[in-house]
């Protein structure tokens, strides 16, 4: 496994202050349990990258870390459709449970076929995506949030790409080398912080 | 000149600069979150001066009581005195003029403030390392009573009194101290072994010891909220503390469920920067 360097740990660091300050700031108006969503999602995002800056990434070899890495997605979602669609938030909070207990019964249960297990994070991964990529920018188009909220948005996308690369080089069936996608990570996790932070200062 | 630099270079190994320096920034932490450290400037370098030293100066004397054992680890022997470059009579005199200056200086600051840290010397240098470590595992209960007199000592000055916020907060690092020793002598068993120390792993098994850590990270995380909350951490800042002690509690957990080396030794250096972090942000955010 590729080894971490000065770089990459400097830019985990970042992420991971950047992570540390919204957790701190909060979002203006956010009820509380978009309150709570956003703590665990940026939360998970720290604690992630301070895990990655100690351990390396070696530390990505463990079978946590498909589990770990789909909570800043649901999370950061529930939070959304808490804050801005209150109407779907039972719903959307049923999808998000049953969706990670899916994602942690096949990723734990040797005996599930691999096929499923990649297709329940798929969906998984990909509605909890889009709902944080489509959200923030239906809302700034309609007027209802200033434009600057769509970089939210710009970090779903790129939490999107970040989850779907390592979901699939851990399922065995990767997107890009190893090699480059460990290249990219550090970077791509501060530009998807740097997007949600600068997204939601612009509440 | 050369000298010197060459006595500095033989010295600056002796005080674990690391961990003295974690120390220190919790006696720190623990003034800094009674007072402003700009307003108060030179109180606080005073705090950091007298704390360096007289950490060091006990860092120096279990150096060198410890020396036998110390030549029997391989993580060890190649310190000044086990390898010989330092002789232990220079290292006592060295260690016992450190530690009066350190003391001597908090007692001129202010009595309490100086009797606080002389405890710590004393839990360390004679409770710790001179009485309990070569007998019983349990000799980590007194280190980590002496790790937390920096911080009470701190506070201690900040208010002229002992306070409960100072008692929460030593009462924290004692329980984070099984955290980040324990895992550390699992990672060195053998070590600790070819030296005759008893250690928990050795005494108790794993099982035990991984339950120890995990139950006591709890602990400290729960007394670090309450110390925090106590302080006047606004909410923003006890999310991001409750976040943080999360993090160790999981780490925590998931040792004690699936234990590996990896991860072990993962929860000893979150451990430190845990300690850290939560210190850092009572030293600013108040």
């Amino acid at each position: 496994m590729k080894k971490m360097s000065s770089l990459d740990r400097v830019l985990l660091l970042i992420t991971g202050l950047l992570a540390a300050y919204q957790i701190v700031v909060g979002v203006d108006g956010a009820p509380a349990l978009s309150m709570w969503a956003y703590t665990v999602a940026f939360g998970v995002l720290l604690v992630a990258g301070l895990l990655l800056i100690i351990m390396g990434f070696g530390v990505l070899e463990s079978p946590w870390v498909v589990i770990v890495s789909t909570i800043i997605p649901l999370s950061l979602s529930l939070g959304l459709v808490a804050q801005y669609a209150p109407q779907y938030t039972t719903l959307y909070g049923i999808f998000a449970v049953l969706g990670f207990l899916a994602i942690v019964y096949t990723r734990l249960t040797p005996s599930t076929p691999k096929k499923w297990a990649i297709m329940v994070l798929a969906v998984v991964h990909g509605i909890a995506g889009l709902v944080i990529f489509l959200l923030p920018i239906i809302l700034a188009l309609k007027g209802v949030m200033p434009g600057g909220f769509t970089l939210v948005g710009v970090g779903g996308a790129l939490i999107g790409v970040g989850g779907l690369l390592l979901a699939f080089l851990k399922a065995g069936k990767p997107i890009l080398s190893e090699k480059t996608i460990l290249t990219v990570l550090p970077g791509l996790l501060l530009l998807m912080a740097a997007a949600f932070v600068a997204g939601f200062a612009a509440v | 000149m050369e000298v010197i630099k060459a006595k500095l270079r033989l010295y600056w190994p002796l005080i674990k600069s690391m961990q003295t320096a974690l120390l220190v920034i919790t006696g720190l932490a623990g003034f800094m979150s009674t007072r402003c450290p700009l307003l108060n400037w030179k109180t606080t370098l005073a705090v950091a001066g007298s704390l360096f030293l007289a950490v060091s100066g006990s860092t120096i004397l279990n150096m060198w009581y410890d020396r036998d054992i110390d030549a029997k680890m391989k993580r060890t022997q190649k310190r000044p005195l086990p390898s010989g470059e330092l002789s232990p009579r220079e290292a006592l005199i060295l260690g016992l003029i450190v530690s009066a200056l350190g003391v001597g200086w908090a007692l001129t600051m202010d009595w309490l403030y100086g009797l606080v840290v002389f405890a710590g010397l004393f839990f360390d240098v004679v409770v710790y390392t001179i009485w309990l470590k070569r007998r019983t595992p349990w000799s980590i209960v007194w280190g980590g009573i002496s790790g937390g007199m920096p911080v009470l000592a701190g506070r201690t000055l900040g208010t002229g009194h002992i306070e409960w916020i100072g008692i929460v907060l030593a009462l924290a690092i004692l329980f984070w101290i099984p955290t980040h020793i324990l895992t550390f002598s699992m990672r060195y068993r053998e070590d600790y072994a070819r030296a005759g120390v008893p250690t928990f792993p050795s005494a108790y098994g794993d099982r035990v010891t991984q339950t120890i850590i995990a139950g006591s990270s709890v602990i400290a995380s729960l007394l670090m909220i309450v110390a925090a909350y106590g302080i006047g951490l606004t909410v923003g800042y006890l999310r991001l503390m409750a976040v943080l002690s999360a993090g160790m509690l999981l780490l925590a957990l998931g040792s004690a469920i699936r234990p590996s080396e990896n991860l072990n030794f993962g929860l000893f250096k979150y451990a430190s920067l845990y300690m850290l972090s939560a210190m850092t942000l009572m030293m600013f955010v108040v």
